[in-house]
């Protein structure tokens, strides 16, 4: 059995290595082309389906926890309509960026595998690690995601609460604070914050 | 056997008796319901809130003060205490908000804590946001500042 398919390798190797006689090396050129086409596309394809929230709540980790509380806050339904998914607020929209996360995104598929969040004791046990992975890198980007939406140069100080101006034009202005430093828990419910900066 | 029958009916009969007596018309009833028991009425839109960042006057001196903004989404349980981002001691250099006041740190034998007291600790139990609303009934509450002012004789 082994054998038999040791010899069936060999012969691919075989055809593999001889030099192609019957090809033109054009025909070549252009059909390694065509196929880095069709790889690439179904590679940024791929990606595309792993960049929608029906991706993300396929799993009952991000499902039953994450996806639940999101659904009681201002970016799930709000007077503008206008929705924050899961990519949104979580996978860059820069290409490498994105390149990077979906690497990062291997370790979830281990998380699934082992089983490190797929109770909800688990997963509030661990939620304080979480967070803080997701804190670092918004903090890191500069709070690229939020930004992507809330644009600060044209935010209307007038319109907003006093509250609210107050903050964003001074600490926010200068650049000393970024979003993610005052507004943690806009999205899911926040872990035990005792230490936290600012708490 | 005759006689625990009787008994039995009698008493039966005396029941029903007594929950036709408890029974009152119904326009007699006042209830909050207003629509059948099987009917779910739709709900009155939700108001906003006052968010207009300005304090409010308090009515007396013990009265917790109201919130004048809103708290949508404020989380406050076991993990985390959102108020105390902005109302700890630490934090009011940031965001401006009044320190919760001393009493906020007592316990009740009126020892100082170190952190807010656990009695204190839920703070919309005792503070509220505020609508824009008519009142329900009528409020006949009079200032003590009021009540002084109308006992004390005319000095001139
Ligand atoms: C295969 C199931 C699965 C899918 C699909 C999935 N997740 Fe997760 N996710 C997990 C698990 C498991 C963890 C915990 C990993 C660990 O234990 O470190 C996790 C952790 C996270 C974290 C915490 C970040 C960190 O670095 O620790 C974020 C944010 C997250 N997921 C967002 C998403 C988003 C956005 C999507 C859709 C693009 C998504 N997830 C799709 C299973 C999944
Ligand atoms: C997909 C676009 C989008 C993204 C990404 C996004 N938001 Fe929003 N955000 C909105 C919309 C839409 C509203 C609601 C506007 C309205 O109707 O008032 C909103 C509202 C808010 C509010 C107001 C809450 C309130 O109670 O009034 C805050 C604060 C906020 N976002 C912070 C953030 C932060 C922080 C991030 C990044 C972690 C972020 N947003 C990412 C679209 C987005
Ligand atoms: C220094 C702290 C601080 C920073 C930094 C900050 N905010 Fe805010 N923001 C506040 C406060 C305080 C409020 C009002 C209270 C609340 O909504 O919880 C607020 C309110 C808001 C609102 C609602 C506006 C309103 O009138 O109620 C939006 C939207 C918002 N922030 C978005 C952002 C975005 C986007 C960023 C980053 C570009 C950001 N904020 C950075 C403190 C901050
Ligand atoms: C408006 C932006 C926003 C949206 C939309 C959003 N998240 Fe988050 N998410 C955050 C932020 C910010 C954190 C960091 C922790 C915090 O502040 O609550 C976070 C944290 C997480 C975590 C780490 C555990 C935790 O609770 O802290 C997971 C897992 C996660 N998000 C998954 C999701 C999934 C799945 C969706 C879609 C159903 C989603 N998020 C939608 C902003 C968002
Ligand atoms: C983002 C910061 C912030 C958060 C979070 C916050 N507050 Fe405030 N609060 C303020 C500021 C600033 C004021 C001063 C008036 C104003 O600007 O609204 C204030 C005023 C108040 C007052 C009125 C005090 C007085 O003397 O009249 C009360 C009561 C109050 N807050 C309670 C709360 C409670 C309860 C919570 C949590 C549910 C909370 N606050 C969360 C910033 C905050
Ligand atoms: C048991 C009721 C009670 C609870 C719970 C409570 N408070 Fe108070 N609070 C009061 C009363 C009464 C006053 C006014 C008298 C005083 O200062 O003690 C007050 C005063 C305040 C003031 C005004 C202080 C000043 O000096 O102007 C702020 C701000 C405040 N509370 C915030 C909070 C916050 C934030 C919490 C939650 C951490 C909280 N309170 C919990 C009863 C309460």
């Amino acid at each position: 059995m082994l054998a038999k398919l040791f010899e069936k390798l060999k012969l691919v190797w075989t055809v593999v290595n001889r030099p192609s006689v019957h090809y033109s090396l054009g025909f070549l050129t252009l059909g390694g082309f065509v196929a880095g086409v069709i790889f690439w596309g179904g590679f940024n394809t791929a990606l595309e389906v792993t960049n929608q929230e029906k991706f993300c709540i396929g799993c009952h980790e991000m499902e039953n926890n994450v996806y639940q509380e999101l659904q009681s806050t201002i970016h799930f339904t709000n007077r503008s309509g206008v929705r924050a998914t899961c990519p949104d607020c979580h996978v860059p929209h820069n290409w490498t960026d994105k390149i990077a996360r979906k690497m990062q995104a291997s370790k979830e598929v281990w998380g699934k595998v082992f089983g490190t969040i797929n109770t909800r004791e688990k997963f509030e046990a661990k939620r304080r690690e979480l967070a803080e992975h997701e804190w670092e890198r918004l903090k890191a980007n500069d709070s690229l995601e939020c930004r992507n939406c809330h644009n600060f140069d044209y935010m209307d100080f007038t319109r907003q609460s006093k509250r609210a101006s107050q903050m964003h034009s001074t600490s926010l202005a200068s650049g000393e604070k970024t979003c993610i430093d005052c507004h943690k828990g806009i999205a899911h419910q926040l872990p035990d914050m005792a230490g936290v900066e600012g708490f | 056997m005759n006689a625990r029958k009787l008994i039995s009916m009698v008493a039966l009969l005396g029941l029903s008796f007594s929950i036709m007596a408890a029974s009152v018309p119904e326009d007699k009833i006042d209830t909050l319901r207003l629509a059948p028991l099987n009917v779910e009425p739709t709900p009155p839109a939700m108001q906003q809130v006052i968010n207009s960042d300005v304090k409010q006057v308090r009515n007396y001196p013990m009265q917790p003060p109201v919130i004048p903004h809103k708290i949508d989404g404020y989380q406050i349980d076991l993990k985390v205490n959102k108020c105390m981002q902005c109302h700890a001691r630490t934090s009011t250099g940031h965001s401006q908000a009044p320190m919760v006041s001393v009493t906020h740190y007592m316990d009740r034998d009126n020892n100082f804590l170190a952190d807010l007291s656990p009695r204190r600790y839920f703070c919309t139990q005792c503070h509220a946001p505020q609508l824009d609303a008519k009142l329900l009934v009528e409020n006949d509450f009079v200032d003590i500042d009021h009540l002084i002012k109308a006992t004390k004789p005319a000095k001139h």
